[in-house]
Parts: C-alpha cells; structure tokens; sequence
C-alpha cells in the first residue's frame, strides 16, 4: 500500500495560449478520502482533473500522483485510476455491457475476467437489466452510472469524477451519491468537482473552492461554513426594484448582508430574531426565509458571485 | 460488494499496457468492423469483380485493338493494369478507415479521449488506427490478387508480391490519412475536399490505367509524388516483368517507406497534442 497522501499538488499550473487556466494550486489528497473541487464554471476543475488524470500536461509546478510523476509514468498512474469525464464519453456503437468489457481490455484484462467483473459492476450500477441495450437507449442518469461502473473496471485506487451529476434530476443524482457513498465505504479515494454546493456537502470530507485557477479557501465542508459565513441566513424579498435600496437602510440588523439581485441575504446567528428586527423596524418584505448558511454562502463570501451563474 | 472490488490489477495493466497497446487500441477498431462486416466482405469480394470484368472485358477489349496483344508483354491489358487495380483498393481501403472513423473517435465519441485515460498512450491510439488499416489491406488485397489470379492477370509467380506492395502503398496513404483526419476539429468537410482533389485524381493519373509517359510532361510530377504510381510501377516488374533500372525498384520501395514513416510519426505527433491538451 502506497504510504503518504495519494495526490501532492504544489503550484500546479496549467496555461492555453496566454490564459492560464490553472494558476498555481496547491493540495494534497489522503488514501480514501473524498476531496471536492468545488468552482463556477471556467473555474480550471476540468482542467486540473485532465492533468490528475495523467493525460494533460502541466505547464508548471509538481505533481505527484501515488508517488508518480505524470509526465514520466503516465501508463503506471492510469492503471490505478477510475475517470469519469465531465461529458460522458462512452461507445455508442457498442452495447451496456460491452461498454465495460472494451475498457477493461486496455487494462490488460482477460475476457475471461472481464466476464464476471462486468456482470458485477452492471449489479453495482443497477443495470443488470439494461446489459444488452444500446447506450443510447439509456437515459441521462443510466449513462453516468455506466460511466462509474466503467471507470472501476481496473478495480481503481482513486476515482476521478469531473461534475458527476451535473444535468441530472434530484432523484437520478440521489442514486448516484449512494453508489458514490458505497464506494467511499470500500475505500475508494473519490476526487470529484462539482459546482453543486449540496453534492459538496454531502460527498466530501473536504473540499477547496477555486475560482479563476486559483484555490479561495480549503477545509471541511461544515468548516468552510463556520470560518466564512454565520450559522443562519435570512432571506428577505422586497421586489427586485427595492432590494438594494431597503438593504442600504436596514443598518445594523445582522452581522453582514449581501444584496443579489433578487434578494437580499442577511448573515446573522439567528434568523428569526433579525427578521422580526425588520418588522419592526416597519420594513415590509414581500416574502422571507431563514435557512442555514451553505457553501453557496461561502462562495459569495470570497468571490462576490454567486456559484451558479 | 466484494465481488467489485477483486484483485489489485494495475501492476499487470500498466506493463501490458506499455507492451500490447497499440494491438488493444486494434482490437478495439476490430471490434467496431464487426458492426459492418456484411458490408466490408461483400465490397471486399464485389469490387474487384466489377474492376476486373469492366477492364478486364471491356476495356483490354479496345486497348488490345489498338495496341494489339503486346501490351504488357504480350500478357494482356488486364495484367497491365492488375497491379494498379491491387493499389486503387488499397487507396480505397485506406479511406473508408482513416477518414470518418478516425474522426469519430476524437471528435463525435472521443472514444480516444476515454482510451487515453485508461493505460493507453496517445501514440499507442494513433499507432491502432495504422494498424488496422494494415490488417483490412493484407486480407483485401489477397483476396483481390486470387481473384486476378484466377483471371490469369497474374502471369509471373513474382507476382504474388504485388500483394505487399499494395499493403505498402495503402498503409502510407493510410497513416497520411490518420494524420489529417486526427488534426481536424471543427467540420469534415476537408476530408471530402482531398478525397475529391487528392485521392481520386491520384487514382486516375498515377499511371493506372494508361502510362504515365501518355500525359503531358507538365502533369508528370503527380505521378512521381504519387505513391499509388511507385506501387503501380514496381507491381508491374513483379506481375509480367515489366522493364526498368534496378535503382528506380529500390526507389519505389524507398519512397513508399518513407511515406508510411512520415505519415505514421505526424499521427502520432497529432494524436499526442490532441489527447494530452
Ligand atoms: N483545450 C483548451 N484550450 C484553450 N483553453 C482551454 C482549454 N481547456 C480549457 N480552457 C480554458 O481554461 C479555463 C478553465 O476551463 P475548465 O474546463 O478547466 O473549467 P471548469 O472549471 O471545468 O468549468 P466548467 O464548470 O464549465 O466545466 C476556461 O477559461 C477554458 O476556456
Ligand atoms: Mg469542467
């Protein structure tokens, strides 16, 4: 067993032309772990999951991957890799399970083994049933499942999942956590990207936010929100014409606010208590919400913008 | 849930992987020909019939009234033009698998993309897509030289060599081919451009069907760029004993090498920068 973190980045780079899409980042990630990249779009998380992959080269910095240089032992650290690319790249002249016995074969594997493997990992991602339909008959959901079942045909010691559920409908992308949550169980090191908040909070032990190539914060989940935001939210509506105008007279109510477009977001220990500040303070607001704070509200701590645009 | 997580393999994937490769990476384009067999077989036993009894027939029917029964020899129009028949279904051959299935790969599947993230390497991929090609050649082009065989266009035993030098002719077209449709990202509308002015003039001017020396001196050059006309003319020593210098046998094969070399290296250049981004 490899001794150590499993992937050292150090100022990680990454330019196209004169844009750097990775721009010098720095983590490292533990054996079983589940790391998140969590970043808006255009953030490098693509870019950044190609080059752990051991197929992009990077322009500059260090990476090591199960103590491997990329650039040197790509084969080595591809062998020992599950990828699930953003967009699913799967065989649409073949079928489900076929799918699954091709891949393996670049592994080296034997049909002989493959058999087995494949019927079992169908099991896995719950479509037995589906083995000999076309991947075009499989719905959105079923294909990302295909996708995972293929990435673990060489039995990978880190799963690499680039938006794994993005596009999906809250139940397809429920079945798909389970099946994530199995696998983090097994001791599948799972590094994914997302740029869903709640897909960070429920995945992963720990997470960085990037924004623009660049890391903003690193740290659990439930850290992240303790260190950048309050522990409640209120959310307040006064119709997009008076939201900035009423926040800038709301004063003192709350730790800290931020004004969206559509509403304003008052950060504060206890919602309830600041809203009814609001009343009487004889504000009207056309609807209001107390939530606790998210990730969405660390992001928008550190880069002002909202995660998804 | 054990039976998902089986035996630690990668040790074993990675050193296949860096040996066996590019034969996976054939494998793999193998796998999908099944898909069109059928099609692939009946074309493969279709077209030289076709060639053989319109030149055959028709054709050495009016070439032999002018030229009377000593063209090739004396063995015939039709084994006059056997060797460029065996280069034209190499040409041929070539296209139908480095063109659109090539770039399906990267562009409409990316299924390379997906056996670059696995142990495969870009070069490995690239190498897979030549390969193939070379595998359809020599079972095509055997196929077609009995069927010329049996038509007796085949006079000299030396003959059955002609086999190897369409293989030649059609693997250096071929990684030209994977070259250029490796490097095409945006329409595939240029395949058809050189299929239209590249390929198909070649087929027609490389001295086929009629002598180079008949055309224009200006429009002999395409002839001697054209590795179709290299594979032709030193066919033609092989098939009936055609004359020429022994240096002009050596260059043909040289310059069909070269060909395959240059072309098979600028795909695996392609591939890499394309995969590895
Ligand atoms: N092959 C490429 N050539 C040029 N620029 C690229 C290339 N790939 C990515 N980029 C640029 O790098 C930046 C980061 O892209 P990347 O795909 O890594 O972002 P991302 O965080 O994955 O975004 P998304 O959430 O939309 O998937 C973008 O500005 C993108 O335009
Ligand atoms: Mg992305």
């Amino acid at each position: 067993m490899f001794p150590g973190p499993v992937i050292v980045a150090s100022d990680l780079r990454k330019t196209y032309g004169d844009s750097a899409a990775v721009d010098g980042i720095s983590f490292e990630v533990a054996p079983g772990e589940a790391f998140g990249l969590l970043g808006p779009n255009g953030a490098g998380k693509s870019t950044t999951m190609r080059m752990l992959g051991a197929v992009s080269q990077r322009t500059g910095g260090d990476l090591r991957i199960l103590g491997l240089d990329p650039d040197r032992s790509g084969p080595e650290i591809r062998a020992q890799l599950g990828v699930v690319p953003q967009s699913d790249n799967l065989d649409r002249e073949l079928k489900v399970r076929d799918n699954l016995i091709v891949y393996g074969r670049y592994f080296g594997m034997s049909r002989k083994e493959l058999g087995p493997r494949a019927d079992a990992l169908l099991e896995f991602a719950q479509l037995t049933d589906r083995a000999k339909a076309r991947v075009d008959q499989l719905s959105g959901g079923m294909k990302r499942r295909l996708t995972i079942a293929r990435a673990l045909i060489n039995d990978p010691r880190i799963l690499l999942l680039d938006e794994p559920t993005t596009g999906l409908d809250p139940q397809a992308r429920h079945v798909l956590w389970d099946r994530l949550f199995r696998l983090k169980e097994q001791g599948t090191t799972l590094v994914l990207t997302t740029h869903h908040m709640d897909e960070a909070e429920q995945l992963c032990d720990r997470l960085v936010v990037v924004d623009k190539g660049v890391i903003m914060a690193e740290g659990p989940p439930a850290e992240l929100i303790s260190r950048y935001s309050s522990r409640e939210v209120l959310e307040v509506r006064f119709g997009s014409d008076n939201n900035a105008a009423v926040a800038a007279r709301l004063g003192s109510i709350g730790e800290r606010s931020e004004v969206l477009p559509d509403r304003v977001l008052i950060y504060t220990a206890n919602g309830e208590r600041e809203l009814a500040a609001i009343l009487a303070a004889g504000f009207a607001p056309i609807t209001s919400l107390v939530r606790r704070s998210s990730l969405e509200d660390v992001f928008l701590r550190l880069t002002g913008r909202s995660l998804v645009e | 849930m054990t039976a998902v997580r089986g035996g630690r393999v990668e040790a074993r994937a990675a050193r296949r992987a860096r040996r066996y490769g590019t034969w996976y990476a054939t494998e793999y384009r193998l796998r999908l020909m099944r898909a069109y067999g059928g099609t692939i077989l009946a074309g493969t036993l279709a077209n030289p019939l076709i060639y053989i009894f319109a030149l055959g027939v028709g054709l050495a029917t009016l070439v032999e009234q002018k030229t009377g029964p000593l063209s090739a020899g004396g063995h015939g129009y039709l084994a006059f033009v056997a060797p460029a028949l065996l280069g034209i279904a190499a040409l041929t051959v070539a296209m139908e698998e480095s063109t659109y299935a090539v770039m399906a790969g990267f562009k409409w599947d990316q299924t390379f993309f997906a056996m670059n993230a696995a142990p495969l390497s870009p070069a490995q991929v690239a190498s897979g897509n030549v390969v193939i090609v070379i595998l359809r050649l020599l079972v095509g082009c055997s196929v077609y030289q009995v069927l010329l065989f049996a038509f007796g266009a085949v006079p000299s035993p030396w003959g059955w060599l002609t086999v190897l030098v369409a293989v030649l002719c059609g693997t250096a077209v071929a990684a030209c081919l994977v070259a250029f449709s490796s490097s095409l990202e945006g329409e595939d509308s240029p395949l058809a451009l050189v299929m239209r002015f590249v390929i198909t003039p070649m087929m027609l001017f490389s001295g086929t069907f009629f002598p180079l020396a008949n055309l224009p001196v200006f429009l002999q050059p395409i002839g001697w760029v054209s590795p179709l006309w290299h594979a032709t003319e030193l066919g033609r020593v092989l098939n009936y004993g055609a004359v020429e210098p022994a240096w002009l046998s050596v260059l043909h094969v040289a310059y069909l090498l070269a060909l395959t070399a240059v072309g098979w290296l600028l795909a695996i250049r392609v591939t890499t920068s394309r995969l590895s981004r």
